[in-house]
């Protein structure tokens, strides 16, 4: 079980209880109620009307990079202004391109933009992985070369983990990092690459030495322009290609873009991937929860009492419900204890299992609830095959970033304390 | 406000978790029980309770309460889910309390219930299943009304000194206004009240009223106007009933993770097996997310907001499926000695069983959210 560290010993009378004297609520408030005044005046003024509509498909999602091609002048609009803030990552430091708020002030921004349907400036996976990770292991000059460009949306970036041989068993990579004095030479594969074919920069998980498993991984980044990297896109089910294969024939890495020590480098990817967990586990919030009822409801339509017509569907829908609204608290609840440092470390795969189980059922829920029409692949039907290709992507949730078999595994070694 | 509790709000755990381990544990309830208690609970940890300060939890500090908020009280109620502690805080120091807030009934009755010596009892519900309805009729009679009907599942009713009383003044049974509430003495002329133990060895009562006759006081709140101190009541006591499930699920996953570090077959202690890890795991997941729904729904109540019914809902039903699943693993995993009544464990299930059930199940509570979101 989890133990919460007990700081002060319990009194050892019980009458009076410590409860007389605390501070008043309304004097800490005010300076956040200040900022939330300041803050939604600020979105009022400044979030373009355009990008206060919901996502509606890949194309209204913000990944930034060199290529990147806005698929409207205000979605640039957006992430500059927003950039200029430091608000695409408000909690960093501003001497990396971040906003520098509090956790309370980060959360009212957030409570905030979602108010107005504000959309998300920048998604990456340099903000929701790759910057943690440089925050806690990297050099200074490290920080300040990446993180400010993360944090304009000026570099994308992909995760070169997974290899043919190394998925569940991820220690068990092959992809070889040889010294060649100032640099490494790096030969190998890598697979299930989100959007390698789109990425500027690579952070990759090398073997620097054969003779231990975990203790013979490090960490570098690099310039997908390198010479010697190729990627193939791989067709999944959805008939969509998020996903490469990514080759390395005698890439050249400057040993200065390797982060932490050579052959500490499964520290910096364990923890990298508590934040990789973190965000998949955002899934289970789903961008579309009215999307579910409305469809259903769309195709089977109310009897007299104002009821979804089918009513086993119903009642399946209801209790997701339930848990999906329970999720959306226990998210708040997760975020708000790891930003005091109140989070179990290994919480982020419950986070990761629960999410990404949950946005399973939803789509499975919302094929049920769309009937052949939403069977339909290109149509309008199918909202031009969205509908069937969303559903299929999400059967990947529970296998990528760790399937959630190791996600139960971690829970019950890390966190149940159950034996090996 | 960030969702865990405040640094006051652990210092209150931690005092309450040791107080109600000592005094109450599963133990007093296996003692009670075994000892056929026509009472159901002890009076005396009740006025250990008033020593505490706990019964006046909800009560402001001008009564003579702690004047603290739902999160506080379920800090309460959680260690006594958590040690199965039969208690009255929830119907009287919680429900009851919420009721009364606010009327002119509360001066009469706050007094005795800091001191610990009153004990209300609730009686909503009129069949087996609980729903919107009140249709035991509440008719003007001389300066006061008659009462006729019947209500079940009423906690405590057979040893309490006030009942509060949903009843329609006007309207029909499924009519969300017409009720009045009423304060019933329990010694009332033409009140019948048939006591019946139940699976977990609490005891409630079916009521009957054969035209109970009550002063025009005994009304709390305004005639007619009694769904607001009514969606008090509940929206507390579902609220409370959630955080005491919380506890008892809590309580039953800790037995059995425990139990999977310390039982032997093959040779090694059978937590190693992943097909038991995995469930404990799932188990943990669910009472964590549970968890979540409970202190959203406990500080929306404290804030006053609009938002607050919705999130009590999602906490009823969500609780009530993790800590059912909770006994039901529990069991499961512990084996045949789950079986045996001398093992705690079945305890754990029959508690949350009623907990569960009351004031709304899961799909009671899914079916309300479902019409809310208009489907």
């Amino acid at each position: 079980m989890r133990q919460r560290e007990r700081t002060t010993p319990p009194p050892a009378s019980l009458v009076p209880l410590p409860l007389q004297g605390r501070p008043k609520k309304e004097d800490i408030m005010t300076d956040l109620d200040t900022f939330r005044t300041d803050t939604r005046a600020w979105l009022e003024a400044n979030c373009p009307p355009e990008m206060r509509k919901p996502v509606r498909s890949e194309a209204d999602v913000c990944w930034g990079g060199r290529r990147f091609e806005p698929s409207c002048p205000e979605q640039k609009q957006w992430l500059d202004t927003m950039a200029a803030r430091g608000w695409t990552v408000p909690d960093w430091p501003t001497q990396y391109g971040g906003g520098g708020l509090s956790p309370a002030e980060t959360k009212v921004l957030r409570e905030e933009m979602k108010a107005i349907g504000a959309r998300s400036p920048l998604n990456s996976f340099g903000i929701s992985m790759l910057g943690p990770a440089l925050l806690k292991y990297g050099t200074e000059e490290q920080k300040l070369d990446h993180l400010p460009k993360i944090a304009r949306g000026e570099i994308r970036w992909c995760q070169g983990y997974s290899e043919p041989n190394a998925g569940s068993d991820l220690a068990s990579l092959a992809t070889s990092a040889e010294d060649n004095g100032d640099h490494y030479i790096v030969n190998g594969q890598k697979v299930w690459t989100s959007y390698a074919d789109k990425a500027d920069w690579i952070f990759c998980l090398v073997r620097t030495d054969k003779s231990s498993k975990q203790g013979g991984i490090s960490f570098v980044l690099f310039d997908m322009e390198s010479p010697g990297v190729s990627t193939r896109p791989i067709l999944l089910i959805s008939g969509y290609s998020p996903f490469c294969e990514t080759f390395f024939d005698d890439v050249k890495v400057p040993k200065i873009n390797r982060i932490h020590d050579e052959n500490k480098g499964w520290d910096v990817a364990k923890y990298l991937l508590g934040h990789e967990r973190e965000m998949i586990s955002g899934m289970g919030l789903g961008e579309g929860k009215d999307l579910l009822i409305a469809g259903a409801l769309a195709t089977i339509g109310t009897d007299e009492q104002g009821r979804l017509a089918d009513p086993l569907l119903r009642a399946q829908i209801a209790q997701f419900q339930v848990r999906a609204k329970a999720f959306a608290a226990m998210s708040e609840r997760f975020i708000d204890e790891l930003k005091a440092g109140r989070a179990h470390p290994a919480q982020p795969s419950m986070m990761k299992y629960y999410g990404t189980e949950l946005n399973k059922d939803r789509h499975e829920l919302q094929m049920a609830g769309g009937g052949s029409d939403a069977l339909e692949w290109e149509s309008d039907a199918g909202r031009t095959g969205a509908l069937p290709r969303a559903w299929l992507r999400t059967k990947a949730n529970s296998i990528e970033g760790g399937t959630s078999e190791i996600q139960l595994n971690i829970i019950a070694k890390r966190i149940l304390d159950l034996p090996s | 406000m960030p969702l865990y509790l405040t640094e006051d709000q652990t210092t209150l755990q931690d005092t309450i978790r040791d107080f109600v381990a000592d005094a109450a544990p599963v133990s007093h309830l296996r003692a009670l029980r075994d000892a056929d208690d026509p009472i159901g609970f002890s009076r005396d940890l009740w006025k250990q309770f008033a020593e505490m300060g706990f019964t006046g939890i909800l009560i402001g500090e001008d009564q003579g309460g702690l004047g603290m908020g739902h999160v506080e009280a379920g800090v309460v109620l959680e260690e006594i889910g958590r040690n199965l502690s039969p208690s009255p805080f929830l119907t009287t120091a919680v429900a009851a309390v919420e009721a009364l807030r606010g009327t002119a009934q509360a001066d009469r009755w706050f007094p005795g219930i800091v001191a610990g010596e009153t004990v209300a009892a609730l009686a909503i519900d009129e069949a087996a299943k609980h729903r919107d309805h009140v249709d035991l009729k509440a008719e003007r009679s001389g300066n006061g009304f008659r009462l006729t009907g019947r209500k079940q599942f009423v906690t405590h009713a057979h040893v309490a000194d006030m009942l509060i009383v949903a009843a329609r003044t006007a309207g029909s049974a499924s009519d969300r206004d017409g009720i009045t509430l009423f304060a019933v003495p329990r010694d009332a002329a033409k009140l019948d009240i048939r006591p019946e133990r139940l699976a977990d060895s609490s005891i409630a009562a079916h009521l009957d009223f054969d035209g109970v006759e009550v002063d025009a006081d005994a009304v709390i709140g305004e005639v007619d106007a009694g769904r607001v101190p009514l969606d008090r009541l509940l929206r507390a006591g579902r609220t409370g009933a959630s955080a005491e499930l919380l506890g008892v699920g809590g309580g039953a996953m800790a037995m059995t993770v425990g139990y999977l570090k310390q039982r032997k077959q093959f040779g090694v202690t059978i937590g190693s097996f992943q097909a038991l890890q995995h469930r404990a795991a799932h188990l943990y997941s669910e009472m964590e997310v549970a968890r979540a729904a409970v202190l959203r729904a406990q500080q929306l109540l404290d804030a006053g907001s609009d938002r607050a019914d919705e999130a009590v809902s999602v906490a009823k039903a969500m609780t009530a499926m993790a800590t059912t699943l909770s006994v039901n693993e529990g069991v499961q995993m512990h084996g045949g000695i789950g079986m045996t009544d001398e093992y705690d464990i079945g305890f754990f299930m029959k508690r949350a069983r009623v907990l569960a059930e009351l004031w709304g199940d899961a799909n009671f509570h899914a079916d309300r959210l479902a019409l809310a979101a208009g489907y």
